[in-house]
């Protein structure tokens, strides 16, 4: 028996590894928030999820005390230090998926389990893709990233083509 | 799967992204050395356990990271209220449906 199966450009949707950029993870006290986006020439956006831009820096509220820095390849953004701080360069940690298309939503809620519909574009937040921690950003209306930690994403990859095989055949 | 909303990030967001910690307000005492053997079991391990209004720690690990409290009620599973870690327990009369 000859199994046929669909052309994934029948799924709707796009899933391509992006090519690695510099990232960051930057902890510090809300109280000292000010004075760090001031060094990074970055805004920290002060609610969990915000997005600001500036400098060709990028910088993503995870958390009260928490943002990830998104930078080109070889910026090495810098702080005081005087100023109570922790800057760790995480660019090898992670992998960071695009998954686009206007099935996107569709094929990312196999794996999430939150109301993606509820994520504004140009937000973010970690969440957990198949009880992974991963960090999605919602780049547009049907434009999504979604970072995991190295040795996960295989298997996250494999779940989202198996995804993209279901949606191309209809299921 | 349960909603639970976190109050570092004001969302109320899927049980997945959660993990519990059980019972809040417990408070490690100050100079544990002048603790009986008695006393220091009960910090460790003796809890109320109740059916009912529970005040209990929770972590929002898949998400901003923070511990926080929360009030469940042990029967039916729902949450009555959250709350920030640091914070006293929240006056309930004014939640409906916490009479317990
Ligand atoms: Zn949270």
């Amino acid at each position: 028996m000859t199994v046929h199966l669909p052309p994934l450009a029948e799924a709707g949707v796009t899933l391509t590894e992006l090519p690695p950029a510099a990232r960051f993870s930057l902890r510090l006290r809300p109280a000292n928030r000010k004075a760090a986006a001031k060094g990074l020439g970055v805004a920290l956006p002060e609610r969990v999820g915000g997005i600001a831009e500036g400098k060709g820096r990028r910088a993503l509220c995870l958390g009260p005390d928490e943002w990830q820095i998104d930078a080109a390849p070889g910026d090495t953004p810098d702080l005081p230090a005087d100023l109570p701080h922790a800057l760790v360069e995480i660019t090898d940690r992670e992998i960071t998926f695009r998954i686009e298309g206007p099935r996107a939503m569709e094929l990312l809620s196999i794996g999430i389990a939150r109301d993606l519909r509820r994520l504004v574009p140009g937000t973010g937040c970690r969440t957990a893709f198949d009880g992974i921690s991963a960090v999605l950003v919602r780049e547009g209306e049907v434009a999504f990233t979604l970072a995991v930690w190295r040795s996960f994403a295989p298997h996250v990859r494999g779940v989202l083509e198996v995804g993209l095989r279901e949606l191309a055949s209809g299921l | 799967m349960l909603l639970i909303h976190c109050p570092y990030c004001d969302e109320t967001l899927p049980e997945a992204e959660f993990a519990y910690a059980g019972e809040a307000h417990i408070a490690r005492p100050a100079d544990p050395m002048a603790l009986s053997d008695e006393e220091w079991r009960d910090f460790l391990f003796i809890r109320s356990n109740p059916r009912g209004t529970h005040y209990e720690r929770w972590r929002h690990v898949h998400g901003c990271g923070r511990f926080f409290n929360a009030v469940r009620d042990t029967v039916s599973d729902r949450f009555v209220t959250t709350y920030r870690a640091g914070e006293p327990r929240p006056d309930l009369s004014a939640s409906t449906g916490a009479a317990r």
